[in-house]
């Protein structure tokens, strides 16, 4: 990289404190929208969210069940592979590890589904513990459609292609499936400390 | 020939800025001078780079607004409020510095005389850029063609290349005009959105099996395109280039 | 309609950089329903990576990742794809 566009700086925080942004990241404030496909728009009438696959009974619950189990609020920082990262973001929902109280299991990977196709994996040590919700309201406010509503996954600790927009579903598995990117060139795991973008990173 | 410009090696370039020259209240021409430049056909578009010194970097397409000419080429910027580079391109960028492009790209958003016409322009704010390419072409090259440009702004003052779409306006181009916000006194232009009412006042009959190209923001291109269909014109003959929520 | 929706041809620098050649021309099949389209017409969707898409019916026809001078594509939503050489839009 050579060529420098004179008086250029876009529009980062250059006060973010360091060592809360993994390398090659920038910080915003705005929130920009990707998106793989159109927007789903299902209703909370519509919706579900399930916990299925490699599980003795799977188990499912409506929108009134799901917005009736214990929720937190959970402020994080998120980190796209797109290159920005939006510092102290506010989200409300349910823990997975709530969602996957009880449930017997041998599997030791996972994949979120969404409406739309949409699907990336992960081992399920990384959506357990504590560090996964499937979250419903972002800064105070129900989750909006082009961010993912009526619900999506959060997983602050991987890139966030890992947290599928839109979400209805997390699949227990014995095998690792990779997903929608992690077949076509994105890492399989995506740790953003690591700077794990693509393929053999 | 035309194979040169899409087969030659898509690389990086720098381009000088030789002029940049106010259009409206938010709107700026740039005017480059581009070494290597291929040349370029009209409709096409350049990506534009920009890098900060640590090493940040955001890209994004812009619309050629010149017809062909050598190395020059010009691209006509509007400045969105929370946008990223155009306030840069708009505002901070002056004449002697460079700009990293590359391009031209876009083969599919193309008109050129020997594509022949009747030819249906519509455009929605700086969607005219693209269209005014073509325009100047036809200019250029001394054709007749039916052209028929709609364009679609907010208020008179706008209009993006006012004084020379009135210059141009004759010898088979029309330029019809929409102001969608408000209206100087004695305005007899359309007053509204574009509808297919307008468009078919406005537009060749489907029969004549026009040439269209619809430009501007996603919401407009989409509403034109769907009227222009429920009037009979073939999908395969309407090209539409959407510049999403945001152009930069 | 989808207000983040932009033409084939808005990415027409990215598909010159993963193929190496102009493509908004060339005509792509859809695998899913057998639509013919040019590849400037194509809907498409900007996530982590490029997502193609059918204008008829939106399902996926290629996904391009591009990074570091190499391209990552899936063609498998494309039944076909014919790019003319050396000449202007077909």
């Amino acid at each position: 990289m050579s060529f420098v566009s004179r008086g250029f700086r876009g529009r980062r925080r250059p006060d973010a404190d360091p060592s809360r942004v993994p390398p090659g990241q920038y910080v915003t404030t705005d929130y920009p929208v990707l998106s793989a496909g159109p927007t789903p728009h299902t209703s909370p009438e519509e919706w579900s969210f399930a916990i299925d696959g490699e599980v003795a009974e799977a188990r499912s619950w409506t929108w009134d069940e799901f917005r009736a189990l214990p929720s937190e609020e959970v402020t994080v920082d998120i980190h796209c592979v797109t290159k920005w990262s939006k510092l102290d973001t506010v989200w409300r929902g349910v823990s997975v590890d709530t969602l996957l109280d009880g449930v017997d299991t041998s599997a030791e990977h996972s994949t979120q589904y969404s409406d739309g196709g949409y699907t990336t994996n992960l081992p399920l040590a990384d959506v357990t513990g504590g560090k996964a919700w499937v979250v419903y309201e972002y800064d105070g406010e129900p989750l909006e459609p082009e961010h993912g509503g009526p619900a999506r996954m959060l997983v602050p600790h991987l890139y966030f292609w890992k947290s599928a927009k839109w979400i209805r579903g997390l699949r227990l598995q014995l095998e690792d499936e990779p997903g929608f990117w992690e077949t076509n060139g994105y890492n399989n795991y995506g740790d953003p400390w690591k700077e794990q973008r693509y393929w053999g990173d | 020939m035309e194979g040169a410009a899409l087969l030659g090696r898509l690389t990086w370039q720098l381009a000088d800025v030789v002029d940049i020259v106010p259009e409206t209240a938010g709107v700026k021409t740039l005017a480059l001078d581009v070494p290597e430049w291929p040349g370029h056909r009209a409709g096409q578009h350049v990506d534009v780079r920009l890098t900060a010194d640590d090493g940040y970097q955001a890209e994004r397409s812009y619309s050629i607004g010149s017809a062909p000419n050598g190395t020059r080429v010009e691209l006509t910027v509007e400045r969105l409020d929370d946008g990223e580079v155009s306030p840069y391109l708009t505002e901070e960028l002056r004449p002697g510095d460079r700009l990293e492009l590359r391009g031209p790209v876009g083969g599919y958003f193309v008109w050129e005389p020997a594509v022949g016409g009747p030819v249906l322009l519509v455009g929605g704010g700086s969607g005219v850029v693209p269209l005014m390419a073509m325009i100047r072409e036809r200019a250029a090259a001394g054709s007749d063609v039916d052209m028929r440009l709609l364009l679609s702004s907010r208020t008179l003052d706008d209009v993006i290349y006012r004084d020379e779409l009135e210059r141009l306006a004759g010898s088979g181009l029309t330029v019809t005009q929409t102001l969608t916000r408000s209206q100087p006194t004695g305005w007899a232009g359309y007053a509204r959105r574009v509808d297919a009412e307008m468009l078919a006042e406005v537009s060749p009959g489907a029969e004549d099996r026009p040439h269209v190209y619809v430009c501007g923001p996603t919401p407009f291109v989409e509403a034109v395109a769907t009227a222009l269909v429920s009037l009979g014109h073939e999908p395969d003959r309407i090209k539409t280039e959407r510049f999403g929520p945001t152009g930069g | 309609m989808d207000a983040l929706m932009l033409d084939g041809n808005a990415v027409a620098g990215l598909l010159h950089e993963a193929f190496g050649a102009e493509m908004t021309t060339a005509t792509g099949t859809c695998d899913a329903c057998g639509a013919s389209q040019q590849i400037g017409a194509v809907h498409v969707f900007r996530g982590a990576g490029v997502v193609l898409r059918c204008h008829r019916c939106e399902s996926i026809l290629a996904k391009i990742v591009v990074r570091r001078g190499q391209a990552c594509v899936d063609l498998r939503g494309l039944r076909a794809l014919v790019a003319l050489q050396g000449t202007s839009e077909a």
